[in-house]
């Protein structure tokens, strides 16, 4: 299968790879399952003006996944949580030319990053 | 430095980059480059001042000629697996010869019994062909392999039946490489008078074949694996006793009824020549390979969580299966994008499927997604070997920096305890 | 230096085609079904051909589905057709014509579906009373081919193909004789699936093709891939492939530079034979391809002529090579109402591009020499009798 130029840049030079501590300002959104050959966990850092200030991400998956899911960190960072939420699969999709066999990639990225956000509003409310 | 130099330096550094990323191919099971011997040969029935003819044509020398080439190249095939000339039957391939065998015999019979029996890791060709008969009414038994990929013999005897016609095993996996004791399967379909079919398509010039002693009835052969031309293969059909089966192709009654459809002289010509040289450097080869394929291995057994599919010991030399635990196949490869490797066969890879093989030997989802089949072959070299060895140990450091199963793992976290959405 | 007079049973391989194959013979590994770059490389290059053997016949790309050969081809349409309409449990017969070549007429015997036979004229020709004749309620095939390899008289097919569509029935023609040799469309002759063979035009044997329209129930009948968009299963010959595709392109570039070279030839011999005592020119009224002729001499036996033609370094056949193992008289000439003496006569020369007129000259001095010695002796003379 040929990869797009764009899934190639993200797969070679992933943008935020890594993890955060656990905190209280921290949400964590981990998608997918390794039965499916796919598992993205997306962690999003959000300050007190429910502003996205920093994003990482660890991803096993094929590299429209890691792709997905990089793009996705760079995407969110400085929106708010409201702004984050409209991100939809078929935006990243469409930036990723991503083919038909791997549009469940981007599905995965819309998922992980609700899970997150999710996640971070859980613990806003305990 | 100036600027030019700078210049000249990066392009020299990337004159270096570029050679040394010069695709290294080890993929030999799915298929090898034609031996330029063998090109030589065939190009004597292809070229403007070349022998052709239709070999079918009985009323003059140029379908002669051609005729005498098939002939002469029916004897080569036949030489390497200790075959009669007579009971090879030239096809378009392995699928085709496994069609031809499995459906044939199955219909030729059907009056006797309309059970099959045959193993879950075999080719698509063999499996698909079973399913086909199952749609026109047949029962098949698909057997479970043991976990090294091998069958267990008294499995295999308890699946027999009093109606069972057919059995069908393949010799040498084409994922995995494991060698299957066919004289041992033969001989129980022996005592049973049951028809015995083996997928050789691996094994042709990889393991000594002798038909002579073998308890064998059909054998499929493919060309293109052994350094041969693509779009020809053989079934061996044995004579005595004579094996019977019902023909697929029909029309001039070709290959004495069994296979219609103008034979490809030149194809032909390139099968024998390939088998020509594997009878004549086999052992050679194969201890060479085998020294690679440990070669290999040694570079990469240290890595943590690496584990080999299959047997180790009932292999073929070039043959080396390795799942890299938390590490997603496809990415693997896409990081590995300088070697020509494959998740899986060929015939499979382009869909998101873990491959059934390593599924039905009972590897886990997590470790047949992260499966790589490297394969070796006569046009390897240790200095390749080494290359893969660098790329692989990179690659698969990168991919488990990026994997949050591989940071699971590594605090302890049980991945089997963790409810996951299944997508 | 021999002369190759007999290419309708198959072609020297062009030149610029050998060239076109050689480095996926030789540089290139790699399975088409392979995702690394080894595979890709073969995949383009089968696309590449496909788009080429496309444009020969008017078809389009994504109709075109490669297998091994005419053979296959045609076994893959009747088999896969009657398979298809069983698995639909919609009762059907087919219709085949009594000339087709034995890759239709053989599988057909083999059938789920029940088979009737079109009667050919003396011409040799399919008129669409025939077809009418073979029709019952249940016909969901017809199968024509586009021109004879014997007498190589071609086929009215628009006729045939329009009751065809009148009738709800699907039309299958064997187009391995004519392609390369005469204009075909696909598209515009409206039937449903041709057969093509790569080395009738130059191209390599272990190549053909079965061009489909989307409409025609087809399974596939060899299993073990998901090849050739899941109707051909096993590792695509890759050389021959490309190589069809480079003869199927210099075909479509030359038709009418070789249809003048080739009938030149042709109608040099047909007057030559004229003036030889007892030839008969088989169908030689009809509209036939424009480098085959098949003629009975009479008083002779066929095989007889060709052994002593061969001693002369000429390469001709009796009919379709096929079948010249067995000595019955061609059931194309029965099928026309030639006498079974004659027909035992049959000689077929057919012409390529590589032909000259000396060729002609040739031919046409050994058969006088044959002909009139034999005329003359009176062992030969008693035997007519």
């Amino acid at each position: 299968m040929a990869y797009g130029e764009k899934v190639l840049d993200h797969y070679e030079n992933p943008r935020n790879v890594g993890s955060f501590e656990n905190a209280n300002n921290v949400g964590t959104g981990m998608v997918g399952a390794p039965a499916c050959g796919d598992v993205m966990k997306l962690q999003i850092k959000v300050n007190d003006n429910g502003v996205i200030e920093d994003a990482v991400f660890k991803t096993y998956g094929c590299g429209s996944a890691i792709a997905s899911s990089s793009l996705l960190t760079e995407w969110v960072k400085g929106k708010t949580l409201a702004e984050a939420r409209q991100i939809k699969n078929t935006q990243i999709a469409e930036e990723l030319a991503l083919p038909p066999v791997k549009i469940h990639c981007s599905v995965l990225a819309e998922d992980a990053i609700n899970a997150a956000i999710a996640d971070y509003q859980k613990k806003q409310t305990i | 430095m100036s600027e030019q130099t700078a210049n000249k330096s990066a392009a020299s550094n990337s004159a270096a980059a570029k050679a040394k990323q010069k695709p290294i191919y080890l993929d030999y099971s799915a298929t090898t480059p034609i031996d330029e011997r063998v090109v030589t040969e065939m190009l004597k029935y292809m070229g403007p001042d070349s022998h052709f003819g239709n070999p079918a044509s009985r009323s003059h020398s140029f379908g002669w000629d051609a005729e005498a080439a098939v002939e002469e190249a029916r004897k080569q095939v036949a030489d390497l697996v200790g075959a009669n000339p007579k009971e090879i039957v030239f096809t378009s391939g392995a699928t085709e010869s496994d069609n031809l065998a499995i459906k044939g015999v199955a219909h030729f019979n059907q009056k006797r019994g309309k059970h099959i029996v045959t193993c879950k890791t075999e080719h698509k060709a063999v499996l698909d062909s079973c399913r086909q008969l199952e749609r026109e009414g047949y029962e098949v038994t698909y057997l479970d392999p043991m976990p090294n990929g091998l069958i267990d013999l008294k499995v295999f005897e308890d699946a027999l039946r009093d109606d069972t016609t057919l059995v069908s095993i393949m010799h040498v996996n084409n994922e995995i490489g494991v060698i299957q004791d066919i004289a041992a399967i033969g001989r129980i379909c022996r005592d049973r008078k049951i028809i015995f079919h083996v997928d050789a398509a691996q094994s042709a010039g990889k393991v000594d074949i002798n038909l002579d002693v073998l308890p064998v009835d059909l054998m499929s052969f493919s060309a293109h694996k052994i350094y041969g031309p693509k779009g020809i293969g053989a079934l061996y059909v044995q004579r005595k006793p004579r094996v019977r089966l019902e023909a697929q192709m029909h029309g001039g009654g070709h290959e004495r009824g069994m296979r219609s459809g103008t034979l490809a002289t030149h194809q032909i010509v390139g099968m024998g020549e390939a088998f020509r040289i594997a009878k004549q450097e086999m052992t050679a080869e194969n201890e060479r390979l085998l020294k690679l394929r440990n070669k290999l291995y040694d570079g990469v057994k240290d890595i943590e969580e690496v584990y080999v599919n299959g047997d180790m010991e009932h292999r073929i030399a070039g043959n080396l299966n390795i799942s890299f635990n938390y590490v997603e196949g496809e990415s693997l490869l896409m990081a590995l994008n300088n070697l020509a490797i494959s998740s899986g066969s060929a015939c499979t890879s382009a869909s998101l499927e873990p491959s059934y093989v390593l599924r039905a030997l009972g590897r886990n989802d997590e470790l047949a997604h992260s499966s790589i089949r490297f394969t070796i072959g006569r046009y390897t070299t240790e200095e390749e070997i080494d290359r893969a060895i660098e790329n692989i140990r990179v690659a698969v450091e990168k991919l488990r920096n990026l994997s949050p199963l591989w940071d699971m793992y590594k605090e302890g976290i049980d991945l089997n305890s963790i409810e996951w959405a299944a997508h | 230096m021999a002369v190759y007079l007999d290419n309708n049973a198959t072609t020297l391989i062009d030149e610029n085609v050998l060239q076109a194959m050689l480095p996926y013979m030789a540089q290139v590994a790699g399975n088409p079904s392979s995702v690394h770059r080894f595979g890709r490389l073969q995949k383009d290059a089968i696309e590449q051909a496909r788009e080429s053997v496309a444009k020969l016949v008017g078809a389009r790309a994504e109709q075109v589905v490669f297998t091994s050969g005419g053979t296959e081809s045609n076994n893959l349409l009747l088999n896969g057709f009657s398979q298809r309409t069983a698995e639909q449990n919609t009762y059907g017969r087919i219709a085949v014509s009594a000339i087709e070549h034995m890759s239709v007429l053989e599988p057909a015997k083999h059938l789920w579906l029940a088979v009737d036979a079109i009667a050919a004229d003396e011409n040799g020709s399919i008129t669409i009373r025939a077809v009418e004749k073979a029709m019952t309620e249940q016909t969901a095939l017809i199968s024509v081919m586009a021109a004879n390899n014997e007498t190589g008289v071609i086929q009215e097919l628009s006729p045939l193909v329009e009751y065809a569509h009148q009738h709800n029935c699907f039309f299958h023609t064997d187009a391995s004789q004519a392609a390369g040799k005469i204009a075909l469309n696909f598209a515009d002759s409206g039937v449903h699936a041709m057969t093509l063979s790569a080395h009738k035009l130059y191209g390599p044997v272990g190549a053909g093709a079965l061009v489909i329209d989307k409409h025609l129930p087809l399974a596939k009948i060899q299993y073990g891939g998901a090849q050739e968009k899941n109707l051909r299963a096993g590792t695509e010959n890759v050389p021959a492939i490309v190589g069809f595709g480079k003869a199927a392109e210099l075909a479509l570039a030359d038709l009418q530079a070789r249809k003048m070279h080739v009938l030149a030839l042709r109608q040099a011999l047909e007057k030559g034979l004229k003036n030889i005592g007892g030839v008969t020119i088989f169908a030689e009224k009809a509209d036939r391809l424009p480098n085959t002729v098949q003629f009975g001499v009479e008083g002779f036996d066929g095989e007889t002529l060709l052994m002593q033609l061969d001693r002369k370094a000429i390469a001709v056949s009796s009919g379709s090579a096929c079948t010249s193992g067995k000595s019955e008289p061609s059931h194309v000439l029965k099928a026309m109402q030639v006498p079974d003496a004659l027909a035992n006569s049959a000689i077929r020369v057919s012409f390529g591009k590589n032909n000259t007129m000396s060729d002609v000259d040739t031919l046409l001095s050994a058969l006088r020499d044959i002909i009139e010695i034999n005329q003359h002796s009176p062992v030969m003379m008693a035997s007519n009798v």
